[in-house]
């Protein structure tokens, strides 16, 4: 960006081969309400021992359906929700020991999915842009000058937008906007929460190259959760898939897809509808809902809904094993020790 | 070189709210006989014809036009319209005061709470509610009755009655906000609970709790009176409308028409407040 | 050939609405119609008007603040011209909604078998036990499991999935001739999506209804329809088969919904969006919607709304480039 904000950058520490952001046993249990002063306290187990990395530059696609913890896990790593349990490093710098609060939210930052709730309706989208940089210590007149020229990066005429109040808007354009908010204290990590989920068809494709845009021009890492599996093997060059609390399978994205490994990713991706009306889908991928966090089923999670479920499944949970460089799964199946009748070897 | 002015300014919140309630013309009613009533109380001195205090064993209880006494005397033969313009200083007073401050503390109270959570959100509203469980009336009675009569005491009183419903009010109006993308935005961009508060949480709460506050003006005015009309509040000879309630009481048979006079005009300031209040939120509704 | 009559028929439905900002013309000159046992798609973006349209269908508009001009017959009556009684007797029984959110279709304080049993109760004059049998074999055909138990179960006790099949289930309580549907899979989870949708599909061939079904995504249309109308502001732009209009479409806006539509093959390439966005209803510019954000627009299409042509059989389009003698 130009010399208008004086924000400065965030130094880059160890090079491209240290992950920019290492996550290790990640886990946070909701206390449940309603339960008898004599009853068992019950928990919902949203995120439950969650590890992942993040490598600089590059895209991690989160895909997960509803009470997977895919949310939960970002805030979490926004520290907006305190985790139970687990150990965050940013570019080498532990959260919480080396890094205070504030110096991790200039690194990270969040997009929502509702445009609309998040803007403060009260305020002008000028007011909403340089309400982070003031409070970081730019000055006013510095932070509108970065306001605009994140207006201009972001497609939308400042002239015409700095003034206006976010109803006044399409969701389009106010996602941009949030998008521009973000950017503001010139984060290294962007959490896209279901950034474009919530708008048109039409809308989110050109969002979708805005955002491609932005990472190569700005040198950014992107974190990006949708439920929509299309946009996620559009954009993402890593993909970690989710499930109640627990992650199944992680992977490169063409890999992932194309052959994946664990019994719930396959689920999720013969779930994708078809867009031929000569080829339509004929069979149900998985039958059930996704269960509740509340109580989730001993040993692996997703052994109720699955079809090559076995005892070792009820009794233990699967180990995280590697299948191919980069690529690894939780799931008795790819665990030659597990004693799972079918575990095959990985190779 | 980057353009900072907006070369259209939208409408803000201000004069949107400015443009609704100038069409809201009983709201304008409202507002403009309370503005009256408020004139002539702190104009008293100028517009009252007769001294309140002075009375005239002769000329008790006259009827309504009477020369010299427009609206009639009361049972010691004070000129009743002056002590109405008089006592209307008392009245107003003690109804909005115990308003302002209440919402003062309560409303901060309820913000922090609110905003706050978990020990301090409960500490503030357990204690909030061993003091709702209790009747208003009941409440400002027993506490006015404790301090003894006198007009601070009843303005003590009233104040405490009303610190909980506005907790409560601003308690969840912040919670809903604080749950809110916008403020969960501000939170990620490093900013501190006290800005946080002020930028975002104040202005979007600050709404509801005040027109629930402009509501209870006129409760105020009530409960204010029934203090007085009980003793507990003004003591005689002052002028004050739920004193002088009391007082004509006996003479509600000999001079009907004079002795609700008083009463009329709390009814009247009273509805007033009321719609006002009411005309208030409704132009205070954010328009999506 | 034999015409057989169409079960609903639609032409030039407008619906404007009131609002302090001025008049929005929501909806400007729909037609269409549906078969016997046809699964029609009403295809659009936010702000197309397909929702209204589906509303309109049924009387379910506000009717102050909603002008509503055209017909919408319905076996063979314009259900604009009848009384509001005959209005009620039609809707659940003729013809009946599935909504997006199903906690709205349901009263939260009733268990869901007791709702189920009043709309037959009150449509076909069943007793309370012959109703509740009733009740059961659709909680049954809808595949809720443990159907029993959950004659009794309220609509919160009940996941997304579930709800929503309680909700397709009481809108065929009575075997109604029409079903329509109001975004019935846009707020579930794709797995249970897929669930709900092949559900619907095997209803609607067992029983031979016909199913107008109001979506966004194109997925759902292939997955679902005999027919597609494309909507956008307010007006359908293409109308015909599914396979044609998905595979093969005309109208510039239906191509560049498709082309934009985010899957693997653009990965590394950008993607073509339709650049701009929809217009503001309230002032509706006086030709082809679509005329400033279209790749082949000439001068008239700027001025002049283009009307409906035909583009192969059963296949119409609503395009100035597209008229068999175009400029």
């Amino acid at each position: 960006m130009s010399a208008a904000g004086t924000l400065p950058d965030v130094a880059d520490l160890g090079g491209p081969a240290q992950p920019l952001l290492k996550v290790e046993g990640l886990s946070k249990h909701f206390p449940v309400k309603g339960a008898g002063l004599f009853q068992r306290k019950r928990v919902a187990r949203a995120v439950d021992g969650v590890s992942f990395a993040i490598a600089k530059g590059e895209t991690l696609g989160v895909v997960g359906e509803s009470g997977c913890g895919k949310s939960t896990t970002a805030r979490l790593l926004m520290r907006l929700i305190e985790p139970d349990a687990g150990e965050i490093v940013f570019d080498g710098e532990k959260v919480g020991a080396t890094l205070g609060l504030r110096e991790l939210r200039r690194r990270m930052q969040m997009v929502f999915q509702d445009s609309y709730a998040s803007l403060n309706p009260r305020l002008t989208i000028a007011d909403s842009l340089i309400f982070a940089p003031v409070v970081h210590g730019v000055a006013r007149a510095q932070a509108l000058a970065l306001a605009s020229e994140l207006l201009e990066q972001v497609g939308l005429d400042p002239s015409i937008v700095l003034g206006r109040y976010p109803h006044e808007l399409s969701g389009g354009q106010r996602q941009r906007i949030n998008i521009a908010r973000a950017l503001a204290l010139k984060p290294r990590l962007v959490i896209l929460d279901e950034a474009v989920s919530a708008l048109d068809k039409s809308v989110e494709a050109q969002v979708l190259n805005l955002l491609v845009d932005l990472k190569r021009r700005f040198d950014l890492t992107y974190m990006f959760i949708s439920h929509d599996l299309n946009v996620v093997h559009y954009i993402a060059d890593r993909t970690m898939v989710m499930y109640l609390g627990k992650v199944v399978e992680v992977g490169p994205v063409e890999a992932l897809f194309a052959a994946p490994r664990h019994p719930y990713t396959r689920a999720l991706l013969a779930a994708r509808l078809s867009t031929d009306p000569q080829a339509r889908t004929s069979a149900v991928a998985l039958d059930g809902d996704p269960p509740n966090p509340i109580d989730p089923p001993s040993g692996c999670r997703f052994r109720t809904r699955c079809a090559l479920a076995a005892e070792v499944c009820a009794a233990r949970e699967p180990a995280t094993i590697e299948v191919a460089p980069g690529h690894s799964v939780a799931c008795h199946l790819h665990d030659p020790a597990s004693g799972h009748r079918e575990a095959q070897a990985h190779g | 070189m980057p353009r900072t002015r907006s070369a259209v300014r939208s409408p803000g919140h201000a004069s949107q709210f400015a443009r609704r309630l100038l069409a809201d013309r009983v709201t304008l009613a409202c507002l403009a006989i309370l503005l009256i009533i408020a004139l002539a109380a702190i104009f008293a001195g100028h517009l009252a014809p007769a001294d309140p205090l002075k009375t005239s064993m002769a000329k008790r209880l006259k009827p309504i036009g009477t020369p010299g006494f427009w609206l009639g005397s009361d049972e010691l033969g004070r000129d009743v319209l002056s002590r109405l313009i008089y006592g209307g200083r008392m009245s107003l007073l003690m109804g909005t005061w115990p308003v302002v401050n209440a919402l003062i503390v309560g409303g901060t109270l309820g913000v922090v709470a609110g905003y706050a959570g978990g020990w301090i959100n409960m500490a503030i509203m357990r204690t909030v509610d061993v003091f709702y469980a209790f009747p208003s009336v009941l409440l400002a009675v027993a506490i006015s009755g404790a301090l003894g009569s006198g007009m601070k005491n009843a303005i003590v009183a009233l104040t405490v009655v009303f610190i909980p419903p506005l907790v409560r009010i601003a308690e969840t109006a912040a919670t809903q906000v604080r749950g809110l993308d916008y403020v969960e935005a501000a939170r990620a961009s490093g900013a501190g609970a006290a800005t946080i508060i002020r930028v975002h949480v104040l202005p979007n709460v600050l709404g509801p709790i005040v027109v629930y506050a402009s509501g209870l003006f006129s409760v105020s005015i009530i409960l204010a009176s029934g203090l007085s009309f009980l003793g507990l509040g003004v003591e005689p000879p002052q002028a004050e409308w739920g004193l002088m309630l009391n007082t004509l009481r006996q003479a509600i048979y000999v001079q009907p028409w004079v002795a609700i006079l008083p009463g009329a005009m709390i009814f009247a300031t009273s509805i007033c407040f009321n719609l006002a209040s009411d005309g208030l939120r409704a132009a205070m509704e954010l328009r999506t | 050939m034999v015409d057989v009559p169409a079960l609903l028929d639609v032409s030039e439905l407008s619906v404007a609405f009131a609002t302090p900002r001025g008049q929005v013309q929501a909806v400007g000159g729909v037609s269409f119609s549906l078969g016997r046992g046809e699964v029609l798609c009403l295809l659009g973006e936010s702000g197309s008007g397909k929702s209204v349209t589906l509303r309109a269908l049924l009387r379910l508009l506000p009717e102050r603040r909603a002008g509503v001009s055209g017909r919408v017959v319905i076996a063979g009556e314009n259900i604009y011209d009848l009384p509001a009684r005959r209005v009620e007797d039609l809707r659940g029984k003729t013809i009946s909604m599935v909504f997006q959110e199903p906690m709205l279709a349901f009263d939260p304080v009733y268990p869901i078998g007791r709702q189920i049993a009043e709309v037959i109760t009150r449509h076909e004059g069943a007793t309370r036990a012959e109703a509740e049998a009733r009740a059961l074999e659709l909680l049954e055909t809808v595949q809720i499991p443990s159907a029993r138990q959950r004659l009794s179960a309220y609509p919160h006790e009940m996941s997304g999935g579930m709800r929503q099949r309680a909700m397709i289930a009481l809108a065929l309580a009575c075997n109604p001739a029409i079903l329509l549907a109001d975004e019935p899979t846009t707020a579930l989870d794709a797995t249970v999506q897929m669930q709900v949708l092949l559900l619907l599909r095997r209803l609607q061939a067992q029983t031979g209804m016909s199913v107008i079904l109001v979506t966004h995504d194109i997925g759902v249309a292939a997955e679902m329809a005999d027919r597609v109308a494309v909507m956008y502001a307010g007006r359908i732009v293409e109308q015909g088969a599914a396979t044609e209009v998905l595979t093969q479409p005309r109208h510039p806006y239906t191509r560049g919904l498709l082309a934009s539509t985010v899957h693997a093959g653009w990965r590394g390439r950008r993607l073509e969006a339709i650049p701009g966005a929809p217009p503001d209803m309230i002032t509706p510019p006086p030709g082809c919607a679509f005329a400033t954000r279209c790749p082949e627009r000439f001068d008239r299409c700027e001025t002049q709304a283009p009307a409906q042509t035909s583009a192969g059989p059963g296949h119409s389009v609503r395009c100035f480039a597209r008229e068999p003698k175009g400029d």
